[in-house]
């Protein structure tokens, strides 16, 4: 990685802890989506939140990035606690982080340059030509220099999804968030991606936070893996604890099996009532 | 099974809560998008500061519709000029024809139809755009990016409407006077000087002229804020996104001929 | 687009669009509407101002001198007080004629200023004396069917 510069990585700071989430619950209207998660991410780490669609992991992403405030317990962030911070605050902070969305989330109006230039154009004063060379110096660390002059519309979506990756680390933040980076991404991408997030955060000691359902890749990559089902967290561990793992859930999601202690069956009505073979309705 | 005049009580009960849901509904949506111009008003700073964001958009929602609005402007004069000679002639009073084109054009044609074209035109897209701008996250990722999305994207947005509306209604009078003029005097042969002199005695630069600019100007607002909030409130989703395209189209053509009618009502009061 | 060509179109249609609200406000619009610091106010009391409208023009001897800005009825002489505006380059006499004429038979009605031979000029908020009522076609022709009836009336 002749690309990144050791002095482009964050000073090291005497706490060495970036997130902090202590017993938070949030609900979407009267609908309780997470109730009482506790997560602690260190610098320099992979975390991965695991979970089956649905459960509230890319809430969780929200809460941390401020888009939401939960509804009980705090959220902290480099010592600040993001629920309540007022929105200067909160843009003070957010400068701090990158995050990527599911798929991508590029400006398409605009070029692959000018998507990884937009925050540094945006919070910084830099000339132009300055500007140039940090970008350039961020795509080609996701390896697509040559895809600068390019619209989003024409990447593929594993491309979409560095040139996202190559935007969020724009501004050297502390923390990226990643969500489901994995998703629609064919094998070669995926591979691709997971090597990324690894690299970036070991080379710019940054801490990433990936949201993902793809176990196999993750496990890869990840330092420490927490299980969130139905708002609660599960299991936690490192990657080989996970693999070998005796919770049933786990041990369901990891080795993918049809059913288990998530049922294949939503609950229904017993399906003889269903198909009226009682009789009592004719 | 209870009824009440033949109506299945279930039925009923059921049509008396759709209707109190979706009033509350639309009122909730008032209080919403009241707020919501109200939040463009304050961060409007920025698109003022940095003008170059609001010429952007200026390009695309006022040059842009140049084209639709110059040649409707065009027809509709000429369709003026031949009707209104009609119209005119059996009274023997052609040489006021310049006066019927240019007064209706000034004082209502001008203002409304661009504002019904400019909505179609530049609300639709706009409405589209930010839809879908919200619906893959883009709005998110700019929040994300510490950019405030109503500053970046919505204000300017605003104001280019704000600012492209009265000069697209001037073009479109402009446009259909020289249509109304070319039938008129050029092809059936109206007085020339009976045409331009009868219409610039008759038409006034503050009565007329300005309260059509007022007009539009009040038509840009109304038209940029509908498509703004309802790009901004779509659902998510391509349903979403197209619903809320068509509303935009309904809603601020409703909204023009219903201001036009007030304001109408407030300018020429007591002049006639 | 290039950032250049774009502000290059976006000047062309501001530029554009001023200059079609020039063009109305110049050559479709009459920017000669006296405005209030140029001008100066009297009124004129009529028994009948036919149809008289606020902004018709003053006019003297065919030239637009002015215009009408309020017409009210006072109730206490039972008489129709008309204000003018008239611009401050034109002084008229003290003894002025203010007429309501028609313009052609069905034409707008203005009023027709006539100046008289006084030295002392009309101030403002000064109050024209003289002046003729809006003839009335109804009166008219009622007028002209009453003589020919009397004059064919059987002796």
């Amino acid at each position: 990685m002749p690309a990144l510069e050791p002095q482009l990585r964050p000073a090291a700071v005497h706490n060495d802890t970036l997130v902090e989430i202590a017993d938070v619950a949030f609900k979407y209207g009267d609908r309780p989506v997470l109730k009482g998660i506790n997560l602690t991410a260190r610098r320099g780490q992979v975390i991965a939140i695991m979970g089956s669609s649905g459960c509230g992991k890319t809430t969780l992403l929200r809460l941390i990035g401020g888009q939401i405030k939960p509804s009980q317990g705090t959220v902290r962030v480099a010592g600040e606690s993001v629920g309540d911070l007022d929105q200067a605050g909160l843009y003070r902070l957010r400068r701090k982080m990158g995050m990527l969305f599911q798929f991508g989330a590029l400006f398409t109006d605009i070029s692959v340059f000018d998507n990884v230039a937009y925050q540094l154009r945006e919070h910084t004063d830099l000339p132009e030509n300055a500007i140039r060379d940090l970008v350039l110096l961020k795509l080609h660390a996701v390896g697509l220099r040559g895809a600068a002059q390019m619209m989003p519309s024409e990447l593929s979506g594993g491309m979409a999804r560095r040139v996202a990756l190559a935007r969020a680390i724009a501004l050297d933040p502390q923390l990226v968030m990643y969500d489901e980076p994995f998703a629609g991404l064919d094998p070669i991408s995926l591979g691709i991606t997971g090597n990324l997030i690894r690299r970036l955060t070991d080379t710019l000691g940054l801490t990433s936070l990936v949201v993902t359902h793809d176990v196999q890749e993750s496990l890869k990559i990840v330092d420490y893996v927490y299980f969130v089902s139905e708002g609660v967290i599960v299991a936690q561990g490192t990657a080989d604890e996970i693999r070998n793992s005796g919770l049933p859930y786990v041990h369901q999601f990891v080795h993918g099996e049809a059913d288990g202690p998530v049922p294949f069956h939503y609950p229904a009505a017993a399906y003889a009532d269903d198909l009226r073979l009682g009789g009592q309705r004719a | 099974m209870l009824t009440i005049c033949g109506w299945e009580a279930s039925v009923l009960k059921q049509a008396i809560e759709n209707l109190g849901n979706r009033t509350i509904e639309g009122v909730w949506r008032i209080g919403y998008a009241t707020r919501f111009v109200l939040a463009i008003l304050l961060h409007s700073g920025t698109a003022f500061r940095r003008f170059g964001l609001t010429i952007r958009e200026i390009y695309f929602s006022g040059v842009l519709s140049l084209i639709i609005i110059l040649v409707s402007g065009l027809f509709v004069g000429m369709v003026l000029g031949l009707q209104g000679y009609e119209t005119l002639q059996t009274y023997g009073s052609e040489s006021a024809l310049g006066v019927l084109v240019a007064m209706s054009l000034v004082r209502e044609l001008g203002p409304v139809v661009a504002a019904l074209l400019f909505a179609s035109r530049a609300g639709s897209a706009i409405t589209a755009e930010i839809g879908l701008m919200k619906a893959t996250e883009q709005l998110s990722a700019m929040e994300m990016m510490a950019v405030d999305p109503m500053a970046r994207v919505v204000a300017p947005r605003f104001w280019a409407g704000v600012i492209s509306m009265p000069l697209l209604a001037a073009l479109f009078s402009a446009m259909g006077i020289l249509g109304g003029y070319l039938v008129g005097v050029q092809l059936i042969g109206v007085d020339e000087g009976s045409f331009w002199s009868q219409m610039q005695s008759a038409v006034d630069f503050e009565q007329d002229i300005l309260n059509g600019v007022i007009k539009s100007v009040v038509f840009g607002i109304a038209i940029t804020a509908i498509a703004l909030f309802e790009g901004y409130d779509a659902p998510p989703t391509a349903e979403g996104v197209s619903g809320a395209t068509t509303r935009t189209v309904v809603m601020s053509s409703l909204a023009v001929l219903a201001l036009d009618f007030v304001l109408t009502a407030f300018m020429f009061r007591g002049l006639n | 687009m290039n950032k250049t060509v774009l502000d290059l179109w976006v000047g062309l249609f501001v530029i554009a669009g001023i200059a079609a609200l020039l063009f109305l406000t110049l050559k479709v619009g009459s920017m000669n509407t006296v405005n209030v610091s140029n001008s100066y106010e009297v009124v004129a009391r009529f028994e009948n101002i036919g149809g008289l409208k606020p902004r018709a023009p003053v006019k003297s001897a065919g030239v637009v001198v002015g215009r009408v800005t309020d017409v009210k009825f006072d109730n206490e002489l039972y008489e129709a007080a008309v204000t003018l505006r008239l611009d401050k380059r034109y002084a008229f006499p003290k003894d002025t004629t203010a007429a309501i004429m028609t313009s052609g038979l069905l034409g707008e009605q203005y009023i027709g200023l006539e100046a008289g031979g006084d030295s002392v000029k009309l101030k403002d908020k000064d109050q024209i004396v003289l002046t003729q009522d809006a003839v009335v076609l109804e009166n008219l022709i009622g007028h002209f069917l009453y003589g020919k009836a009397q004059e064919g009336a059987p002796q």
